[in-house]
Parts: structure tokens; sequence; C-alpha cells
């Protein structure tokens, strides 16, 4: 492709009105977050994981992991309602399907940076990952299942982009199915583990795909409010109403959620393994039982539906209030779901052991995730900068 | 609780335990004559006393079901162990373990309880595993760690560890550890490079202790100690965590 053609591209979705001051500022700033932030995940690789990581022999996973599953969930989210969308059509969701695949793509990229940084030899992993494949491995699979699905939803994008309806849509419902299947892996990754009672079992991956579907909601209503929001402009009738089916899929997957974690719980204290057990009482009333209480269950459950509940999906900015709230609540359970099945000591009872191991993540981890982060923002806004015009016009196909 | 309490403890019955687990220990050579503490604590005896029990559903395998030529395998006399850890500093010697970051191969675990006003304590030896199904190698994304296809036992490829550490988050024995100058996983490989490969017929650790703890060898080989031991009919034998499924290779006895 020439120079020429692709500014001509360019210049059919770029959003001039988004040229401005402020933008640029706010551009800038989330760009020198991602460099910063990612810059003490860089560290890593000089001073070694093992010292600017609070993670130990007992807790070899801590908050990186964490925030990886938390990006990698959402991302799956969002690219599970564009390709419905895309291809059942007739949801009112079409109408924002294309920034969906944008913000999954970014999600991804989200994901990807924090786990670049949290695995100590990922040079290791591009050769051997492909010449000593273990099919046996969740994490191989879901390693190999992210990167096809966000091969395939860049050249949906693409399509997208370029007109080529076709080859979007067809990129769109593989990239989808690897994220799902991705998703389910990631699920696996810990679901898999008969050595940690409170991550062991059936429940798990399907507790992931729910919270995919949460927080994919979440962040659809947040980011296209957001896309108004900084254009400074109403939305038109039709995005708001995509927007609301967006809230609606959000309000019945919340539900959803609630009730599968209401039974994990449950579950732990009726029997079963006493590890298990332990490892929830730190959520009850143990060491993340603030996590657990104020910000997974009231931040980011009971206050969202009173937000829901008020805006009766018509008032905008409270809708996308709690759907930022949801993905604080997501993010917060995603780090004591990690915590929690590592915390407890396996010899409980042995060398005079605490009941919970205590882990606080250091300066790095949360630099690293203010990077993460700041990917996020970064590639929003220069999403709608970019490609603003082809995130609100009609449906590709 | 100390092992004179556990031999206490009520034999809740095999029964509670399913089929499905009996005979993984039988295609080990091993059957469980008891269980303890919901489950936490099996004890086994060898399959030639087992037979002797005439029990319908226990169907004893054929020799050779073990599916490597050498089947390695440790028993811990717990009750013998003083806790001088000589063992743990033959192998810090044997295998070049690092000092910090908590690396170690093998160790020695305290509890210490009151009994009637008097201070009792215990040691319990513990080390790899090198389990029959380790969860640690099915988890491997690159098989960086597998098992030897010589000897059974679970050895590093430190080249293709990409450092994620899962094998870590899989092992329920706490066996594994970040070995800072390979920048890979590391673990006790029962010195299979060390000491076996030159020929020598026990680990460091077992070699170094004093009182004679750690009885090492191939269960394979019926002239062995181990095997010995662990045909003892009616000997207490239990392992560690046996709920996990992973089917450990060692085995602890008071003797
Ligand atoms: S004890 Fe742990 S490291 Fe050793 S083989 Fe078993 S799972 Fe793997
Ligand atoms: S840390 Fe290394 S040995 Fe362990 S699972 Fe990952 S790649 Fe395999």
């Amino acid at each position: 492709m020439t120079n020429n053609s692709l500014s001509a591209i360019f210049a059919e979705t770029a959003d001039p009105r988004l040229a401005t001051p402020g933008m640029n500022r706010a551009t800038i700033f989330f760009l020198i977050v991602t460099i910063v932030g990612l810059s003490c995940g860089v560290l890593a690789f000089i001073f070694g994981h093992h010292t600017i990581y609070n993670n130990t022999r007992e807790m070899p996973w801590g908050m990186l992991i964490s925030t990886y599953a938390f990006w990698a969930i959402t991302s799956t989210g969002l690219c599970m309602y564009a390709a419905m969308s895309h291809v059942f059509g007739g949801t009112r969701m079409g109408m924002v399907s294309n920034r969906m695949v944008w913000m999954s793509i970014i999600c991804i990229m989200g994901a990807f940076a924090t786990i670049g940084v949290e695995i100590a030899s990922p040079h290791r992993m591009l050769l051997y990952n492909i010449i000593s494949p273990n099919p046996l491995s969740n994490i191989w699979w879901m390693g190999t299942l992210y990167g096809l699905a966000v091969g395939c939803m860049i050249i949906e994008f693409a399509g997208i982009v370029t007109g080529l309806g076709k080859l979007a849509l067809v990129m769109g419902v593989f990239g989808a199915l690897a994220e799902v299947l991705a998703n389910s892996c990631l699920g696996g990754v810990f679901a898999t583990l008969p050595a940690r009672p409170y991550w062991y079992g059936a429940q798990l991956p399907i507790y992931f795909l729910t919270s995919a579907f949460l927080c994919g909601a979440a962040a659809a209503v947040l980011f296209n409010y957001l896309a108004y929001k900084i254009r400074d402009e109403k939305m038109s009738t039709s995005v708001h109403l995509a927007v609301k089916s967006a809230g609606k899929a959000m309000t019945l997957v919340l539900i959803l959620y609630t009730v599968a974690t209401f039974w994990r719980l449950v579950s732990f204290y009726v029997g079963g393994p006493e590890l298990g057990r332990t490892a929830a009482d730190a959520l009850i009333s143990g060491p993340l039982a603030i996590n657990f209480w104020v910000l997974e269950v009231c931040i980011g459950l009971i206050i969202p539906i009173i937000l829901i509940i008020l805006s009766r999906l018509e008032n905008m900015s409270m809708l996308a209030f709690a759907g930022f709230l949801i993905l604080v609540g997501q993010f917060v359970a995603r780090y004591d779901l990690v915590v929690a099945g590592q915390n407890v000591p396996q010899n409980l009872g042995w060398d005079n052991l605490p009941t919970h191991f205590s882990y606080v993540p250091s300066f790095f981890e949360f630099g690293v995730i203010a990077g993460s982060i700041g990917v996020v923002a970064f590639g929003f806004l220069m999403g709608e900068r970019v490609f603003g015009k082809t995130f609100t016009q009609k449906e590709h196909h | 609780m100390n092992i004179e309490e556990l031999e206490k403890e009520k034999n809740e019955g095999i029964d509670s335990l399913p089929l499905q687990e009996r005979r993984k220990f039988l295609k080990m050579g091993l059957s469980v004559t008891g269980v303890f503490l919901g489950g936490s604590v099996l004890s086994l005896t060898s399959i030639s006393h087992a037979s002797n029990q005439k029990n319908a559903d226990m169907d004893i395998p054929a020799e050779g079901q073990y599916p490597y030529p050498k089947h390695y395998g440790m028993i811990m006399r717990q009750n013998r162990c003083v806790g001088c850890e000589l063992c743990v500093e033959a192998c810090k010697q044997t295998n070049h373990v690092p000092n910090d970051h908590g690396a170690w191969r093998t160790a020695i675990q305290e509890k210490i309880t009151t009994e009637n006003g008097s201070e009792k304590r215990e040691f319990r030896p513990v080390l790899c595993n090198q389990c029959n199904r380790p969860p640690c190698v099915r988890v491997c994304p690159t098989k960086a760690t597998y098992k030897d296809p010589e000897t059974g036992i679970v050895v590093m490829d430190y080249k293709k560890c990409i450092g994620c550490k899962t094998c870590m988050a899989a092992c329920p024995y706490n066996a594994r550890y970040f070995n800072e100058e390979k920048y890979a996983i590391d673990k006790c490989n029962f010195c299979i490079d060390t000491r076996l490969a030159e020929g020598k017929k026990e680990t460091a650790c077992a070699a170094a202790c004093p009182a004679r703890v750690r009885i090492f060898g191939d269960l394979k080989d019926k002239s062995t100690e181990i095997y010995r031991l662990l045909h003892t009919p009616d000997s207490k034998i239990w392992v560690l965590r046996p709920d996990t499924g992973a089917l450990p290779n060692v085995f602890y006895i008071n003797a």
C-alpha cells in the first residue's frame, strides 16, 4: 500500500475535531504514563524479576498476573459483543461494534504489556512455544490463542477501515472464537490445579467467561460515553440505543456474576478441602476482606446496581460511572482471586507459618499496572483520533 | 499433629476413597489400607499384602505398569529425623543451590506442640516427590520440565523455561524455586546429574543423613531397601497431599 492511499484512508477515518490542544495533552500524558510505567517492568530484566517484584516461592503470582487476566478478560468481552452484533446483525450494539473491536485489540495490548514484563524470559517463549509446544498446557494454548485472536482482530479492523466488509466479518468471527477459547484456557490455567483448592474446579472457566461478558459490557458503556464526552457532543439516538443495550447486557451479567460469586464462596464453607476454606476466609474475614467487601462487593456490585436503577438506562453519565465502578470491582476481584489461591501455606501447621502469607505489590508492580492503564487510555484516545469516523459510521456489512 | 497422634487417629476406612483413587496407587505397586484425617493422609501397603486380602475390587496390576525403566523413590523414616539439616547443606553444596530468594531443593519442616505442659518437636523432611502424575510437567508450556524417559525423575531443561511460574503454582509440595543464575525455575532432581550420573547409588541428602532417615532407591529393584520397606506387611506408609492426585514417589513411615 502506498503512502498516498494510506493517507487517503486515514483522511476517511480520522476525526479532525479531536485535533485539539486538550486532546494532545491528554494523549501525551497517557503516552508518558505508558512509557514510565512499563519502564518499571523493563527494569526487571536488568535487576531481576525476583528483586523488583514482590513474588515469592510460595506466592509466585501477584498483581501483574491478575491485571493481565483483567485486561485479557475485558478484551474477550468486547470482542464477543462486537462479533455477535456483526454476525447476527439486528442488535443495537452493532452501531458501536467497530469501536469495540478496536478497544478489544487495545485491551489485549494492555494485557500483553503486563505479562510481557512479568514472565522472566519472554524471548525463550518466542522460540520454544513453537519448537517445543506442550499441548496439555493451558498456558501454551492461552498464549497461542490470544496471539491468534489479536492477529485476526487486527486484520478484521484493517478490513473495517478499508471497507473490506467480508474479510472483516470472517476475521471477526475467527477472532472472537479464538478469544473465547483463550479466555477459557485462561480460566483453565487456574481451574486445573488440584494443588490450589481455591482455584480448582469446573466453575472457574465459566466464571471467567461471565466476567468477560460483564467487563466487556461495562467497557463498552464506558468507552462509548467517553468518546462523546471528549468530543463534547451528544450521542445520536442510535448510539444512545446501542449504549443502552450494552447497559442492559451489563445489568443482566452483573446479576449472573453476583450469583456465581455467591455460590462459589458458599461452596467452600459446606465442605471440601481445608485449604480452600482458609483461602475463602481471606476474602470473607482475612487479609483480603476490605478488598472483597468494600471494593468487590460495594463498589463493584452494589453501587453499580443502584446507579443502573437510578439511571433507568437513560442517564448516560450515571450508567458510564456504573460501568467504571464495575471495572474497578473486577480488577480487584481478579487480584483477590490470584492472591487467595496462593496465600494459604500448603504446609500450614508446620514451621510456625501464618494462616495467610502477606503479599503487598511492590512499587514496580504498581508502576507496570499504571503503564498498562496508560496503554489502554492512549490506545483509546488514538483510536478516536485516527479512526473516529469509522467508529460512528454504520455497520460494515 | 505429630506422628504418634497420627497413629492413634481413627482409620476412616478406604470406602470413603473413590475406587479410582485406590486404582491409582495400585498402579504404583501400592495399595491403600487406610484413610486418615479426611483423606489428607493415606496409609499404604504393598500389593502382595493386598492380594492376601482377596478384596474383590482390588485388581492387582501386572508388573511393569510403571512406564520408565527405573522407578526412583525415597522413604522418609520420619520419626528418626533430628532436624540437623545436614541433608539440606549437602544438597546445597552438591547441587549449587543459591542461598536466597527462597531457594532450596530439600527442607526440614518443624512443628512444635505442647502436650501436658512439655514441648514436643517434630521434623518432616520434604523435597520434590518426582510425582508419577506431575502437575508441574502437565502445565509447562514449553516442556521445559519433563519426566526423564530413563528414570522418571522430573528434570529441567533450563534453556526452555520462559519463567511463567505456572509449575510453581501447580506443585502441591512447594518444591520449585526461581534460580536467579539460570534465570529459570529449578527443583530437586534426585541428584540425577550430580551423583546418579557418576554411578553413585544415593542422593546427596540421603548420603549425608546421620540418622538414616532417607532411604533412596529403585522401587522396581527387589533387592533395594526401599523396596523391602515399602513391601513390609502391615507397615503404615503415607504420602503428603494424596488428594491432589499427583501420585508422589516420596513415602513416609515411622521406623
Ligand atoms: S513434587 Fe512438585 S515439582 Fe516435584 S514432580 Fe511433583 S509437582 Fe513436580
Ligand atoms: S516457569 Fe519454566 S518450567 Fe515452569 S511452567 Fe513456566 S516455562 Fe515451564
